[in-house]
């Protein structure tokens, strides 16, 4: 996360309100710095349940669950997550379930990280292959409007949806 | 599906309860609880209890998912009884889920695990449960504060009513015997089911609020 972002948390306070104001009730998440003021302002909001997971797979499935009980859920995690979700996803293409996951990315732009290549680089591809379409957001400028359309094509288009706040957006963490 | 192969029920000699009775006798009034039963034998043995009905999720495939979808569930709608019908083999698959659950804790979940010992599924290979795994003692050291395992028809009676106790989220093991579940048309229309279920409730909520 770059030093800007860190000091004003701007999208990201936004972020949250957008999700709010679009009746998020259940934030799921294992945790990663790169949500960290999502899954905080979570925590501390008695209106929403936040939900820590030992694995994404978890996430997916619980997703589907809230939609049943017609709330809505959102999932957050790290791009290396995405490839624990993957058979789990087909919960969701099967029983068509609208699916948002806002995917903070590593392995992207300027990771030092030799380990986190081969799971960031096979994200986007990945959750392609399983029918999740995937929005990338490189600038904070795009943040809002991004997740937005996400929101809209999840919850009224019935879509499984993957937003990519790639390490042009959060910075790369330094090694 | 339906495999030749049989288990060897003398080696499995301490499983003793026969799950078409077993299964039925712990849901008991299945129209009290929303359910979401796990793939393979278990959606049969759910199945043939509730039938193919609106306020029951039964999932072909996705292995691992049902404690969790029945977590979103129970949280999304509070009012209600939640059960989440898994197997050993499907929760083997998330244990994790146990550990999530537990920290949610929500008072209307209830996990009924259907313990054959066996993947009934695949040629009756034996699961970890038949090879020393205690599923229960996981849910405890998970931190399900509420647990018990059902081995005979004596302890059914308990074992139902630890399912509909609404005070903190609930696991029940029930060991049975590795025979062939009920036989039930199961359907696999994931996203019909999805419509159904999400109708029924709203159905339900909109009788609730005429005067």
């Amino acid at each position: 996360m770059n030093e800007a972002s860190i000091v004003k948390g701007g999208w990201q306070n936004e972020l949250y309100d957008l999700l709010r104001r679009h009746s998020v009730t259940q934030f799921a998440y294992v945790p990663d710095a790169g949500h960290q003021i999502l899954i905080d302002r979570s925590l501390a909001d008695p209106e929403v349940k936040s939900i820590p997971l030992t694995t994404e797979e978890e996430g997916v499935a619980l997703i589907a669950g809230a939609d049943l009980g017609g709330a809505r859920a959102v999932l957050l995690m790290q791009s290396s997550g995405v490839g624990n979700c993957i058979n789990m996803l087909s919960l969701i293409k099967g029983g068509r379930f609208p699916f948002v996951t806002l995917v903070s990315m590593r392995g992207d732009f300027g990771e030092g990280n030799p380990w986190q290549f081969a799971m960031g680089q096979a994200t986007q591809p990945v959750l392609e292959a399983m029918g999740v379409i995937c929005l990338r957001v490189e600038r904070p400028e795009e943040v809002v409007d991004t997740t937005v359309a996400a929101l809209t094509m999840a919850f009224k288009g019935g879509q499984a949806v993957a937003v990519l706040l790639t390490q042009k957006l959060i910075g790369a963490k330094p090694f | 599906m339906g495999s030749q192969v049989k288990p060897d029920l003398a080696a499995a000699s301490d499983l003793v309860l026969d799950r078409a009775e077993a299964v039925p006798a712990l849901i008991g009034r299945h129209e009290d609880f929303l359910i979401v039963a796990a793939l393979g034998g278990t959606a049969s043995d759910v199945g043939a209890v509730t039938g193919d009905a609106a306020h029951v999720y039964s999932l072909g495939g996705a292995m691992g998912a049902t404690c969790m979808m029945g977590l979103g569930l129970a949280l999304a709608r509070p009012e209600a009884r939640v059960l989440a019908v898994t197997g050993d083999g499907d929760l083997l698959m998330n244990l994790g889920a146990l550990a999530t659950i537990a920290v949610m804790n929500p008072p209307n979940l209830a996990i009924l695990c259907i313990d054959n010992g066996h993947y009934g599924e695949t040629g009756w290979q034996k699961s970890h449960t038949s090879l020393g795994v205690d599923l229960e003692k996981i849910a405890i050291g998970s931190g399900i504060r509420r647990t018990m395992t059902v081995k005979r028809a004596d302890d059914l009676e308990a074992g139902a009513r630890l399912l509909r106790d609404g005070n903190g989220s609930a696991f029940v093991l029930a060991r049975v015997k590795p025979t062939e579940p009920p036989r039930f048309q199961r359907n696999f229309d994931a996203a019909f089911q999805r419509d159904r279920f999400r109708s029924s409730l709203r159905d339900k909520a909109s009788a609730r609020a005429r005067p």
